[in-house]
């Protein structure tokens, strides 16, 4: 043969066979708007994660720095973003559990258990540790 | 990144995953909704300290928290990457969401053990 195989390679697909995306391509159709909402609620997981241990952090500075973080959680805006993570963090629970059937295939005497069996464990499985995280914080 | 990383990825994804799913609204509505409203009380030091100071405490959440920071890298990571359709940014952004991922989990275990 000789030579290069592909001299004009490149690791994705050549730029004269795509259609150009516009950058904002997700604000076209409500389902893909939705997507892009599913997939960013990993900004308020990670925010929240960050922040928790800030707030373990403040705990181990002792009584006083722990008086000052609970001082900035009480902050009006502080509270409304609190609130925005709050709805993205149930965004996010409703639509991973609902992808739960479709991940995971459960079988019971040999069948296959029905879609909305497994959607209904998930949910009852996410009732069940909300209870306990409420008993763990309040009642504990 | 090399191909042969990506389960291992994707399956610190799912965890962090699941486990944000479910426990996270939960938590975050009382520690950080609830509590500051005063619609319950949380702020005697010496009981919650005493909570968190808990070694089973202390590696839950570690778990946890490293579980839902890679989650966070792994995700964001391919919405940079299908959203704003940064092909040509593929290995820095890799670099940049786990790297973060990392540095945090490293000082979350730092925080954890002087607690």
């Amino acid at each position: 043969m000789g030579g290069p195989v592909n001299p004009g390679y490149t690791r994705h697909h050549p730029r004269w066979h795509r259609r150009r995306i516009p950058i904002f391509w997700w604000l076209e159709k409500a389902s893909y708007t939705k997507f892009i909402a599913r997939e960013l609620t990993s900004l308020a997981v990670g925010y929240t994660a960050l922040v928790l241990m800030l707030q373990v952090w403040s705990l181990a500075r002792g009584p006083e720095s722990y008086d000052r973080f609970v001082s900035w959680l009480q902050l009006r805006p502080v509270v409304a973003l609190h609130i925005v993570m709050l709805g993205l963090l149930v965004y996010h629970s409703v639509t991973w559990l609902s992808l739960a059937p479709r991940a995971l295939v459960l079988r019971f005497a040999r069948r296959r258990l029905p879609g909305t069996v497994v959607l209904l464990m998930h949910y009852a499985a996410w009732l069940v540790a909300s209870a306990a995280v409420l008993w763990l914080l309040v009642a504990g | 990144m090399r191909r042969s990383r990506e389960p291992f990825l994707w399956a610190m994804f799912s965890g962090g995953g699941m486990l944000a799913a479910l426990f996270l609204p939960a938590a975050i509505l009382v520690l950080w909704v609830a509590a500051p409203l005063g619609w319950v009380d949380l702020t005697v030091y010496d009981t919650f300290a005493g909570l968190v100071r808990h070694p089973v405490a202390r590696f839950g959440l570690f778990g946890f928290v490293s579980l839902a920071l890679f989650h966070w890298a792994h995700r964001f990571r391919y919405t940079l990457y299908d959203g704003l359709q940064l092909y040509h940014l593929n290995d820095l952004i890799a670099a940049l969401t786990y790297g973060t991922a990392t540095v945090l989990c490293l000082a979350a275990g730092v925080i954890l053990i002087i607690l």
